[in-house]
């Protein structure tokens, strides 16, 4: 009865037994949820909030249809939400797997939401469950009722028993197509607007500026360049990238020219310490002619001039030499040794793309397996490769962070297309060296400079997870397995790491499906037509709220100025248990061990703190 | 310059390899999974050096053992008060018997029944002395059903013995009355679970040499259930295999896990587990008693009821609880530590890691239950290392009567005070003996909760390890915070005194720095205690263990820098060592 309302809105607007008072019961509700504002702020900023609706309602209406965003918004193709809807409620039992109590109550799809109103009695909470988590949906029905399987991308599975055949099917359409929408600008991120944060914070963040602000305190050899303003040089690069002072914009043009997607070699990270830096790009454009290109050669010349005196260089290759070599006959390639002094090239080939992902699927789907004996689990998990593709993918990074600290050498990284293992390489590299970016704000900052600014294609990559049966186009797990290796990192260097895996866990989830904007498209020129940092919030101001820091961090945290060698021998490499087995394993013995170790940690602040107190209070003569 | 000791009775083997430019190498295995190379230069010295390490790692004789002449500077009452910390008949009461149900038997006390049982046992008070002496002839080497644990609260008990002599049709009245004698001593359920923790096949094959299983139809009241754990010759292959699989020189992720998967190791380490949950299971669901027996009654049966009274009584989770269990159900019933160690030179075929295996099944719960456990990680390391060592008395001999013919407590001194003396080392941070919720373990045997135990089977393969200890440094600020907390009061208690003497501030400022003049550097030295001695900028610092060399990232590393193995002297001049 109590969301009934939600029904009208989405299609039947004349229902008589629409109720004002329980309407603002269940604002409350939602607004005790924290996900939904109604703040008069939020509904002003709301950019779809002038749409008109389809009839005249209380003001107290209008405000919570803003805030639940159930409205009949128009979509790109002039589709509209309520038209894909096609029942509204239910009576259901949700079933969230070990641990968790199953829920009863009535059941609502809204535009971008599946909730779950536990009847008036209940003592729970609203549940809710953003749409385009779903990665699979498997329905079932059995007399007159039905059962709803929910395989999310965070990789949780709900299933939901409900009344009702036709109402089954219906919703399970409903859900089907509401979690595929593909078009960006009506995706929930343009509708959210939680309470307390304002549009815009926490954007300016990141910008390239900053970090070049601290590369130019450290040298003199790198500038600025705003050739990519407009972004077309290079359609995948942010509008400003660090380059060699000594090469000029028009030469930085013609060597994007000479690379895949125009991307020509940045600087990534400049290690002060020994005087070196870490560049990525694309693959070069060699051809099976074999071409050259004098701007390109120049760029990296300037670079290993510019670094500390007869500083080598080394090429990171993320592919064989095998397959770099047959890259020449779709037009790509890689460098040739006579073109580049000083520079030499070593292959490291990495796994990307579909194996990579059919990888991460056979892993969940061993991880699911709650019945297997010892042997089939093991043996699975070698067959499944995962942690083979983290022991390469943290091996390579270690190759470029030894090449810059310990050799003194320039390392540029590229695969073929340079968004993704080149990603990943130049990433952990820095979290290996730089201590910087092992502080909370310091990571943030790296993910949001080497993957989103550097032109990961997020929309591409995490449009599906391990359950999706559609066959995968352009997805793969690269940014988890980013995630993966910083995790290990973090078992190896417990103190080290600002972070806990609380943070990691969430930019998976987020990177998969989110209410706030970060993650959303493939680069930066898609974020700015789709004004993506004006229209959303920001993930990193939503995570850098003061109540949400005890689940991120790290308590145990000390800053470690050295460079972070981690052993990536089979024997130190484990499964990460708290992604791949969080929603089967009960979670109590180890989240109240974590508990107590906060407690310590709070603990020795407290006694600390109480010190100056007891000397303030000293006699005075 | 560091001296590196490796105990001759740690050595496994040693093995001379084939000459090479630099030097003779040799291999020295170590039973505490440490792997030695050296490179002796000079083939003659080598060959000594084989010979000698030869013949000091297998001993002939007990009195030869490093326990006898060790001498920890002790008198002989230091030494008794030692031996005596540990008291079975102190456990038996803190379990609660003897009681109306069960009573302590005098029929052993002279070995005449069983040699390798204790000279004290607990039995049923209805089973008088000829059933007792009935069914031990009816077991296989006279281990009859005894009490190992009494479960207080249900009154039910965990009984252990050997399998009976059954053979196709044998039949022991004394010892089906026993059995019933045991059932009966619970009040509450009248059926017990008999449990032959062998693999069925294996208990059938005994049938044909006049040994075998319990027939259901000749004892009333029981459940017989057979738990499927392999025997030592299994065993000690499945590590011998795991072992080869980790000794391999750039091991891929791929090859690891097919290795661990061949041998078996975690498929057995859970058949354990899984057999210790059964009888937990019995007694907390069913109320009823459980009778553990495999061949022997020494191996199988010691892992079973050892781990199964862990998972339901929290004492044994103590530092000093788990010291009494090992004394209680592998020492005093005769476990062959020192066949099963290999600590003479005598049978390899009876050396197998079934404590080991027990060691790892404790680890795996502190794993899964991280505040259950008053010790850790390097507690269990400690005791395995003295499984091995013969510097204590405790594991040396087979059984307690060897032991006494030994005179091991005139003449060794016992590992468990100097454990205790050391405690601070070996206490879990994160211990929390109060909450309800670990009063019993009901531990998950999913797959993929079992891990390998890289902290045991590369103990001393440094590279492998984490860099940073987060018991150490929790360890650390749990020290600190009593020491802050004490420091409070101490001020407290001083401002007082000042308030009321009214002496100047001058004074009290003194005093302030005398109480804790160290203070101010704790926090620093925290946990980066190995760097301190280090200047802050030099690049090429790296937290102990950690170095880009070591790991190997790359078959480039020639490229790169490489590792020069380190130059030790030997006895016989200078060597070079890796590990």
């Amino acid at each position: 009865m109590m969301f009934f309302f939600l029904f009208s809105v989405s299609g039947n607007a004349s229902n008589p037994e629409f109720k004002k008072k329980k309407n603002s019961e269940c604002l409350l509700r939602l607004r005790h949820e924290g996900l939904l504002n109604s703040c008069p702020a939020g509904v002003a900023s709301c950019p779809a909030s002038s749409c008109p609706f389809r009839s005249p309602r209380s003001p107290r209406l209008k405000l919570l249809e803003s805030a639940l965003l159930l409205g009949p918004r128009p979509t790109a193709g002039g589709m509209e939400f309520s038209e894909l809807i096609r029942t509204g409620r239910a009576q259901a039992e949700l079933l969230r797997g070990p641990g968790a109590p199953p829920l009863r109550g009535t059941l609502c799809v809204t535009g971008h939401h599946l909730l779950l109103s536990p009847g008036p009695q209940a003592t729970s909470d609203l549940w809710l469950l953003l749409l385009r988590s779903v990665d699979s949906i498997e329905k079932r029905v059995a007399g007159d009722s039905g059962t709803i399987t929910l395989r999310c991308k965070d990789l949780r599975v709900l299933q939901l028993d409900i009344e009702g055949v036709e109402a089954t099917l219906d919703i399970a359409r409903s859900i089907e197509a509401l979690s595929s929408l593909e078009s960006v600008i009506t995706s929930f991120p343009f509708f959210y607007r939680p309470k307390g944060l304002r549009l815009g914070d926490a954007w300016h963040f990141h910008p390239p500026e900053h970090y070049y602000k601290r590369v130019a305190r450290e040298t003199n050899a790198w500038r600025l360049s705003e050739v990519n303003e407009d972004f077309s040089v290079c359609p995948s690069y942010p509008r400003a990238v660090i380059v060699p002072r000594a090469v000029d914009d028009d030469a930085l043009a013609r060597s994007a020219r000479f690379r895949q997607g125009g991307r020509f070699p940045v600087l990534s990270y400049h290690h002060a310490p020994s005087g070196t830096v870490l560049l990525r790009s694309s693959q070069p454009l060699t051809g099976p002619q074999k071409r050259r290109c004098a701007e390109d050669e120049e760029l990296l010349r300037a670079v290993l001039a510019g670094a500390r005196p007869g500083a080598r260089g080394f090429i990171v290759d993320t592919r064989s030499a095998q397959a770099a070599k047959q890259a020449r006959m779709t037009g790509g390639g890689t460098e040739a040794k006579a073109a580049y002094p000083g520079w030499k090239r070593l292959h490291r080939p990495m796994e990307r793309g579909r194996p990579l992902q059919e990888s991460f699927v056979r892993l969940v789907e061993a991880c699911g397996d709650l019945e297997q004996s010892m042997d089939r689990w093991l043996s699975r998990l070698e067959g499944c490769r995962w942690l083979a593709h983290v022991k390469e993918a943290l091996s390579t990074a270690c190759l470029a962070a030894q090449g810059m600290e310990r050799e003194g050498a320039c390392i540029l990284v590229h695969g073929a297309e340079g968004t993704d293992s080149t990603l990943l390489v130049t990433s952990l590299a820095q979290l290996i060296l730089d201590p910087l970016s092992r502080t909370m704000t310091g990571f943030q900052e790296l993910v949001e400079r080497e993957w989103i600014q550097a032109g990961h294609p997020f929309q591409l990559r995490c449009a599906h997870s391990a359950f999706s049966h559609a066959r995968p186009k352009h997805e793969a797990p690269t940014f988890l397995l980013f995630l993966d290796c910083v995790w290990q990192l973090g078992r190896q260097f417990p103190l080290s790491l600002e972070f806990g895996e609380g943070l990691l866990l969430a930019l998976f989830e987020h990177a998969y499906a989110s209410p706030f904007g970060t993650f959303l498209c493939n680069s930066e020129k898609e974020r700015c037509l789709c004004e993506v940092r004006t229209r959303t919030h920001s993930l990193w101001s939503g995570l850098n709220q003061p109540k949400e820091q005890r689940k991120l961090r790290n308590p145990l945290y000390v800053l470690n100025p050295l460079a972070i060698w981690p052993s990536v021998e089979p024997q130190s490499l484990r499964l990460w248990q708290g992604l791949f087995l969080r929603w089967t394993r009960p979670p109590e013995p180890s989240e109240a061990a974590w508990e107590k170790v906060w407690q310590i940690v709070t603990d020795k602040e407290k006694t600390e703190g109480s010190q100056p107190t007891v000397s303030a209070s000293e006699p005075q003569p | 310059m560091t001296v590196e000791m490796i105990l001759h009775h740690h050595i496994a083997s040693v093995e001379k390899l084939a000459l090479t430019t630099s030097g003779c190498p040799l291999v020295i295995q170590c039973k505490n999974f440490r792997i030695v190379h050296f490179i002796v230069p000079r083939e003659r010295d080598c060959h000594d050096i084989y010979n000698s390490l030869l013949q000091l790692s297998k001993q002939a004789k007990y009195e030869d053992l490093y326990a006898f002449s060790y001498n920890p500077k002790q008198n002989d009452s230091e030494r008794l008060r030692g031996w005596q910390l540990i008291d079975l008949a102190e456990e038996y009461k803190r379990m609660g018997v003897p009681n109306s149900n069960w009573q302590l038997s005098d029929a052993n006390r002279e070995y005449k029944i069983c040699e390798t049982y204790p000279r004290e046992l607990y039995v049923p008070r209805i089973a008088s002395k000829p059933i007792i002496v009935g069914s031990s002839k009816f077991r296989s080497k006279g281990r009859f059903p005894v009490l190992s644990y009494y479960h207080r609260e249900k009154e039910a008990a965990v009984c252990r013995c050997s399998q009976p002599l059954s053979g196709f049709s044998a039949r022991c009245l004394e010892d089906e009355h026993l059995l019933q004698a045991i059932s009966k001593a619970n009040p509450v359920n009248r059926y017990m679970y008999v449990m032959d923790t062998r693999p069925k096949l294996n208990a059938m094959a005994n049938r044909a040499a006049g040994k075998g299983y319990e027939n259901e139809d000749n004892y009333s009241n029981i459940r017989f259930q057979f738990v499927g754990i392999e025997n030592i010759h299994v065993m000690r292959s499945s590590l011998q295999k795991l072992l080869e699989v980790n000794g391999t020189k750039g091991l891929s992720v791929n090859d690891f896990y097919s290795g661990l998967e061949s041998s078996g190791w975690l498929r057995h380490i859970k058949a354990v587990m899984d057999a210790a949950i059964f009888l937990t299971k019995a007694i907390m669901i069913e109320n009823a008693s459980v009778l553990v027996h495999c061949s022997d009654g020494w191996d199988r049966t010691s892992q079973v009821c050892s781990l199964g009274s862990l998972l339901l009584d929290s004492f044994y989770r103590t530092i000093r609880g788990f010291m009494v269990l090992i004394e209680k159900d592998w020492i005093s019933f005769g476990h062959k530590f020192s066949e099963r160690c290999g600590h003479l030179d005598s049978d390899p075929k009876e050396v197998s890691p079934v404590f080991t295996q027990f060691l790892e099944c404790v680890w795996h719960l502190t794993e899964q239950f991280p505040q259950a456990f008053e010790f850790n990680e390097a507690f269990l390391l400690q005791i395995h290392e003295h499984i091995y060592s013969c510097q204590f008395g405790n594991f040396l001999g087979n059984c307690q009567k060897e032991r006494e013919e030994l005179k091991l407590k005139e003449k060794t001194y016992s590992l468990w005070p100097f454990l205790l003396d050391d405690q601070k080392k070996y206490l879990n941070p994160l211990y929390s003996p109060k909450s309800q919720a670990v009063a019993v373990l009901e531990p998950n045997t999913v797959s993929f909760n079992f891990k390998f135990w890289r902290n045991m089977y590369h103990q001393f393969d440094r590279t492998l390890h984490p860099r940073q200890s987060v018991f150490n440094i929790i360890m650390n600020m749990n020290e600190q915070n009593k020491q802050l907390e004490n420091d409070i009061k101490d001020l407290e208690s001083k401002i007082k005194q000042h308030k009321n003497k009214q002496t100047d501030g001058v004074l009290t400022k003194e005093l302030l720095h005398s109480v804790r003049p160290e203070s101010p550097t704790l926090k620093t030295s925290l946990c980066f205690k190995e760097q301190t001695l280090l200047p802050v900028n030099d690049a090429l610092r790296t937290i102990e263990g950690s170095n880009p060399a070591d790991n190997r990232y790359s078959e480039y590393a020639e490229e790169f820098s490489k590792s020069e193995p380190a130059v030790v002297s030997l006895e016989y001049g200078v060597a070079r060592m890796t590990c």
